[in-house]
């Protein structure tokens, strides 16, 4: 099945790419999304406090907030109040804003949902004659002579045991003439993609988002409202180098939407997020917003930290890597949308101008691919030239200065960074560390114990994890992979001497230790892609499971 | 010999269902196919693929986004699609079994004039399992629910039908006739890509149920929707002795 341009992940990245595609070229270049999630929209997780710049140039004619409303139901809140906290285990203080760096000035923003922003943007490309397939994960990247060819489907119906079941439905080859992968932080066929042609020239480092949306009564809903705060309970000591923090957004009509990351360069094997999120939300700045509300969402997606120096390089004969994929996001503005959609109406820019100069006939009129898929740089070139690198440039050194001195010195230096130099120092503090390598073994440490959960402000895992609709199908092989050399690393490694890290940072129950075996629940997992970053030596590799199955998220 | 299967849009069935307002939370919440649907539009391709049926018709009654319902019927296998439209809550609370037959028999009597029908055994919204045997009543047409099993046979159909007690073959002399489709029938296809693409260019007609002349108000009113009581905690007791004084006077469970 052949395609001018195939886009892997629908995202605000993929999405936007499709629809410049389509802006520019109407029907005379043929443009497909895939995507894994049963729904768009259904993969997709997000703080959000979202900067509508790129937004508005890919539409400077639509109210987008307005059709995205009456699309979705989703209110676009206008931000009314920014607060940074910094929290002590019983009190706070807060940072006045005129000392946080200006990246964190949120005016002019707006609490959104992304997971309902993407659902709309993806109505928006179907009307343009974009082709959208949710339900269909991208297993295998077709790579021929050195050239990406497109992506072949997970094949279906097979048992647990790898046998084809009567249901069997081999995965499809859909090629084009340029492949986008725009598959979100840590995507599957975009790691493979780094190796395949060396693509990366630092580690990238992550942090897990964990997010819960709240349904609260009106009374102390303060729309508009947003809170991010640092301290307690992730860093207890300026010195901490527990990378993290919280959000907590109200969006209206009666929404709050909170969450924790925790930078996933941490070094104590027993610290458990999601128990640090549950017992953040008992803190006393916290808890009133929350207090008589219901818990109606909850889930878990890994983001970028590294910055400006873990972006890859871009471009490959046949395919470019957009959005988070590539690691857009400015983790001191904490927004990486903006970031993705300008990146993908780059992509679409830059692939429109190779096809159709190519003098070749596209794939919209003769149904086939005559020519090689060609190496389109010139993305990369825009890369440089755009707002994406200037503002990732800037504040490059601040993530690292948290990394190596601690969270107190690294506010100063993000503050005098931010401030005064702008990112004009002459130096760089290269991240050098894959996250999994900065857990240290587990003898330096000893359990946390976290509070019981109360079952009104605070949950047990499971029971939240019905939050996230999340399901697969059950007869189906494990799709979360041990490598085959790494084998020994559960139990030989991971168990006794980091005292199985994988048990606490999956936000989703999928790893135990069962009489010392490694059992993968992967039915539970929700796709955040922790797993394949932080476990010992990286032991599992993430791999898709069959199409439509993961999360439900509709209003995250 | 043609068929028409129904296919009904319910919330899907891993999403964890809320009461807001009163009734159950529509909004914000994950749809698609009835499960025994799938299982019924599945049995209806497997007798097209056997040549015992010519044409398989789809349909559906709820609102636009029905016609995405329709989309995987006709990805599965059907060859064309009718929506009715209808904004009425289609799990009970507005919508219900008597006026849903009624819709699926005028267009069986007026339009489509069908062989057999299939249904699913019941939505998993409502849990009715109603509109096969009415609408069976109001073709006064020969009817098994529950089937297993279902073999084209003579004229008609040699069906299995599941009981608490076992299994009872069926034989079904004279068509058309209904037959409402239980679990163990048949495991549903996956669409696949290509034919999803190749859904796009079957027809779908959309019919709106106003205009059908039915008489579409509830017969039942639904007095109160609530969620289960929260489970409560348990209690440890010592011994055995403890264990009966408390299923005999608290749980009140012995005599």
């Amino acid at each position: 099945m052949p395609f001018d341009v195939l886009i892997v992940g629908g995202g605000p990245a993929g999405l936007a790419a499709s629809i410049k595609l389509k802006q520019l070229a109407g029907d005379s270049l043929s443009v497909c999304v895939i995507d894994k999630g049963s729904e768009i929209g259904s993969h997709i997780l997000s703080g959000n406090v979202f900067d509508p710049s790129s937004l508005n140039e890919l539409f400077p004619d639509k109210d987008w907030k307005e059709e995205v409303e009456s699309a979705t139901g989703s209110i676009a809140t206008p931000v009314t109040a920014d607060e940074f906290l910094v929290l002590t285990e019983t009190s706070s203080f807060t940072i006045p804003n005129l000392f946080l760096p200006p990246q964190l000035n949120n005016h002019g923003n707006y609490v959104i949902s992304l997971s309902q922003l993407c659902r709309w943007m993806a109505q928006q490309a179907e009307e343009l004659g974009v082709e959208i397939y949710p339900g269909f994960a991208a297993a295998d990247v077709i790579i021929e002579e050195g050239i990406v060819r497109g992506i072949r489907t997970r094949d279906v119906g097979l048992a647990k045991d790898g046998q084809p079941k009567p249901t069997f439905e081999p995965g499809v080859e859909l090629r084009a003439r340029q492949t986008l992968f725009a598959e979100g932080a840590r995507g599957s066929c975009t790691e493979h993609l780094m190796d395949e042609f060396n693509l990366r020239k630092g580690p990238q480092t992550y942090g897990l988002g964990i997010k819960e949306v709240w349904q609260v009564p009106k009374e102390q809903h303060r729309p508009g409202f947003v809170q991010h705060t640092l301290g307690w309970p992730l860093q207890s000591s300026i010195f901490s180098k527990t990378f993290g923090g919280s959000f907590l957004y109200h969006q209206e009509p009666d929404l709050v939407l909170v969450g924790v990351v925790v930078g996933l360069d941490y070094q104590n094997p027993y610290l458990n997020p999601y128990q640090e999120f549950q017992r953040w939300k008992t803190h006393p700045a916290i808890r009133p917003h929350l207090e008589g509300g219901e818990c109606i969402s909850y889930g878990a997606r890994v983001l970028n930290e590294g910055g400006y120096h873990s972006i890859p390089t871009l471009t490959m004969p046949g395919s470019l890597i957009l959005g988070c994929g590539a690691g857009f996001l400015n983790a001191v503005k904490i927004k990486g949308t903006h970031t993705a959609i300008r990146s993908g109406i780059l992509a679409a820019e830059a692939t429109h101008e190779a096809l159709t100069s190519e003098g070749v006939d596209p794939v919209a009129e003769t149904f086939e691919i005559t020519t090689p898929p060609p190496h389109v740089k010139a993305y990369q070139e825009k890369y440089e030239a755009s707002s994406i690198k200037s503002e990732l440039y800037e504040i490059r050194n601040t993530h690292e200065a948290f990394a190596r001195w601690g969270v107190g010195p690294g506010l100063i230096y993000t503050g005098l960074s931010t401030f005064i130099t702008k990112g004009r120092e002459p130096w760089t503090l290269a991240h050098n560390k894959i996250d999994a390598d900065a857990t240290a073994p587990a003898k330096g440490f000893s359990p946390i114990q976290y509070p019981a959960p109360d079952g009104k402000l605070t949950f047990d895992l499971l029971t939240n994890l019905q939050r996230s609709g999340v399901y697969h199908a059950e007869d189906q092989p494990i799709h979360l992979r041990v490598k085959p050399e790494l084998q020994h690393v559960p139990t030989e490694v991971s168990l006794p001497q980091y005292a199985a890290p994988e048990s606490r940072f999956c936000p989703a129950g999928v790893y135990e230790y069962v009489d010392e075996k490694l059992v993968i629940n992967s039915q539970n997992c929700v796709h955040c892609k922790c797993c394949g970053i932080k476990t010992p030596r990286e032991y599992i590799r993430w791999t898709v499971p069959e199409g439509g199955g993961g999360p439900q998220y509709q209003v995250m | 010999m043609k068929i028409l299967v129904g296919v009904k849009r319910v919330v899907d069935y891993a999403v964890k269902v809320r009461v807001a307002q009163g009734t159950v939370e529509l909004a914000n919440v994950k749809q698609s196919m009835n499960p025994f649907c799938e299982i019924a539009v599945e049995e209806a391709v497997r007798l097209k693929e056997s040549k015992i049926a010519k044409e398989v018709v789809a349909l559906s009654i709820g609102p636009k986004q029905c016609t995405e319902t329709l989309r995987t019927a006709l990805a599965m296998g059907c060859d064309r699609g009718i929506h009715i439209q209808t904004d009425l809550r289609t799990d009970y609370m507005e919508l219900q079994p008597l006026a849903i037959a009624k819709m699926f028999q005028q267009i069986i009597e007026q339009k489509e004039n069908p062989d057999l029908i299939l249904l699913g055994k019941q939505g998993i919204d409502s849990d009715c399992g109603q509109v096969g045997p009415m609408l069976a009543g109001l073709l006064q047409c020969p009817q098994v629910t529950f089937a297993a099993k279902v073999e084209s046979h003579d004229s008609g159909f040699l069906v299995e039908r599941e009981t608490d007690a076992g299994t009872e073959s069926i034989h079904i002399q004279t068509l058309p006739a209904v037959i409402t489709c239980d679990l163990r029938l048949n495991e549903p296809r996956y669409a696949t890509l290509p034919n999803i693409m190749k859904a796009k260019k079957k027809p779908v007609e959309t019919i709106l149920a106003e205009t059908m002349g039915i008489d579409l108000t509830p017969r039942n009113q639904v007095l109160q929707v609530i969620e289960p009581p929260p489970r409560k905690d348990g209690i440890k007791v010592a011994d055995v002795d403890a264990l009966i004084e408390k299923l005999k006077n608290e749980a009140k469970v012995l005599a």
